[in-house]
């Protein structure tokens, strides 16, 4: 579904990605795990179209993204939830769930209220807060509103950077089940994380990046009893 | 009734440095960059509304409409061609603050080759009689002033908070990033931005050349400099801000002319700019933004 060949980005003179390749196939879900500055995030922002890579291809529904512009990528199906949340905190909890359908017409408003609804029952408490402000609400709640957003676009697949970051073990516990019922909704998943247990725990696949190179892939589960891979990434 | 004469005929010259103002404050809003060729616009709606009404004696209805869209397309073409390269590359910010300051010296001069630089005087446009109440005696060009100027910022307002490309406008500016990643075409967004910044200030142009019936190349420095004071004083990026700043600034300007003397008039207008920004550095309706890591 999504195929990453071969791409090197460079931030300035700084090589950040050199040469990485990953694929993910329909109703996978598949992590990138890797420390602080492995490249996680350059590679989500190059297949969102954030960033450009100089060689190589990425190709997502068999058509080739490489040059694509973002907005044209998320109108493909290809949403992400960004490192940091990010979400608008000026605007109300239910303004952020609107923008996040904004590449769908203003005029299905029977379509817009059924996934309103979706996301309120998925998220309870994005209901309570609709019209509070998002910088108010507390990290946790961000990230499902992130979450959500990304899901207003009813993207055919999500891409999630670092979900768990600064959340509670129980906050973190819930973000992942949700990431869990997405995949089962039908949508396929590609999850970058530094708590390389949790995404190895529910995930099919995973790649180990290492200073923007290919380190190490497999089965989720072979990563788990791998050696390497628990002494560098498990602290065990 | 001479302080409210007065006060309205502050409000009347505020508008006009609210409608610019509010240029200066969208284009920060969602590019973060002073566009020190805004004030140009102006002037290159005075002299587009001074060819079809003088040369080409075009009638007035049909003449106004002239710098609306001379002064749209030019706030398009110079964001096409003078920044975009630089947005779009990530350019250091003082990059295109020197290019603002050239697309500025360049337009004056360019009309100062087209129209020489000696001043041009427009005919008597509308509302040149004078409103009188009691005591209280204002023009009303004054009066349309004002009344345009709120018209076209509840206009604004509508267009920003009510529509789907003024929400896409309020989520670029917050963070253009996250905006593409809804599907938000940033790039058209920017260039909505400087269109409808330069048509505002297009209708202030219409409004000055009404009031104060005089045109010239370099009209744009100070006309355009005491409109980025207003959207300083009211928080840049904020539209209620420039407004408000905008009318303040007139008003201050106008009691200091009534009641002090003409010739402080500048040195009071810079210097409550320089309080302002010591007690409130983000402008009196200005937010505190987070640095964006």
């Amino acid at each position: 579904m999504l195929s990453v060949t071969d791409i090197n980005v460079y931030y300035g003179a700084i090589h950040a990605l050199k040469g990485i390749s990953f694929h993910v196939e329909e109703g996978e879900i598949v992590s990138l795990i890797g420390a602080n500055g492995a490249g996680k995030t350059t590679a989500m922002h190059t297949v969102s179209g954030l960033l450009r890579s100089r060689t190589g291809d990425i190709t997502f529904m068999g058509e080739s993204i490489a040059k694509t512009e973002p907005h044209k990528i998320v109108r493909m199906g290809l949403a992400q939830v960004p490192e940091g949340r990010r979400v608008f905190a000026s605007m109300t909890v239910e303004e952020n769930l609107e923008m996040g359908a904004f590449i769908r017409s203003g005029k299905d408003k029977a379509g817009m209220d059924e996934d309103l609804e979706m996301v309120y029952t998925r998220f309870p408490r994005l209901k309570e807060r609709r019209r509070q402000q998002a910088g108010t609400l507390s990290g946790g709640e961000q990230q499902m509103l992130a979450i959500g957003r990304a899901l207003m676009s009813r993207p055919k697949m999500l891409l999630l950077d670092e979900p768990s970051m600064g959340l509670s073990p129980i906050l973190v516990q819930e973000i992942f089940d949700c990431i869990q019922e997405v995949k089962k909704g039908g949508t396929t998943v590609l999850l970058v994380e530094q708590n390389a247990k949790m995404a190895l725990s529910i995930s099919d696949r995973a790649y180990v990046l290492e200073t923007g190179t290919n380190f190490l892939e497999g089965a989720a589960a072979d990563l788990l009893d791998n050696e390497q891979v628990r002494r560098a990434y498990l602290g065990a | 009734m001479d302080f409210i004469t007065q006060l309205l005929n502050g409000l009347g010259l505020g508008s006009i440095y609210a409608l610019i103002a509010l240029g200066y404050s969208m284009v920060y809003g969602i590019v973060q960059l002073i566009n020190f060729a805004h004030g140009d616009i102006i002037m290159v709606g005075g002299y587009a509304l001074y060819v079809m009404l003088v040369i080409a004696g075009m009638p007035l209805w049909l003449a106004v409409l002239a710098p609306i869209v001379v002064c749209g397309l030019a706030g398009v073409l110079i964001e096409r061609l003078a920044y975009q390269r630089l947005l779009t590359h990530n350019a250091e910010r003082i990059s295109l603050l020197i290019t603002a300051l050239g697309v500025s010296i360049f337009l004056q001069n360019l009309f100062m080759l087209l129209f020489k630089s000696d001043a041009k005087t427009m005919p008597p446009m509308f509302g040149s009689g004078v409103f009188e109440l009691g005591g209280l005696s204002v023009t009303y060009s004054t009066l349309i002033n004002i009344v345009v100027s709120v018209v076209m910022m509840i206009g604004l307002q509508m267009l920003v908070n009510r529509t789907k490309i003024g929400k896409a406008m309020q989520a670029t500016s917050e963070d253009a990033g996250a905006a593409k990643l809804m599907g938000i075409n940033t790039n058209k967004i920017i260039i909505i931005t400087f269109a409808v910044g330069s048509i505002l200030a297009a209708v202030g142009a219409v409004l000055y050349c009404n009031t104060y019936p005089q045109i010239k190349p370099t009209m744009g420095n100070l006309l355009g400099l005491k409109a980025f004071v207003a959207a300083v004083l009211g928080g840049i990026g904020s539209i209620p801000g420039a407004m408000l700043g905008g009318y303040l600034l007139g008003v201050l300007e106008q009691l200091t002319k009534a009641y002090i003397t003409t010739e402080v008039t500048d040195a009071v207008v810079f210097a409550i700019l320089i309080v302002v920004l010591l007690v409130r550095p983000a402008g009196l309706m200005g937010k505190n933004r987070k640095e964006k890591v």
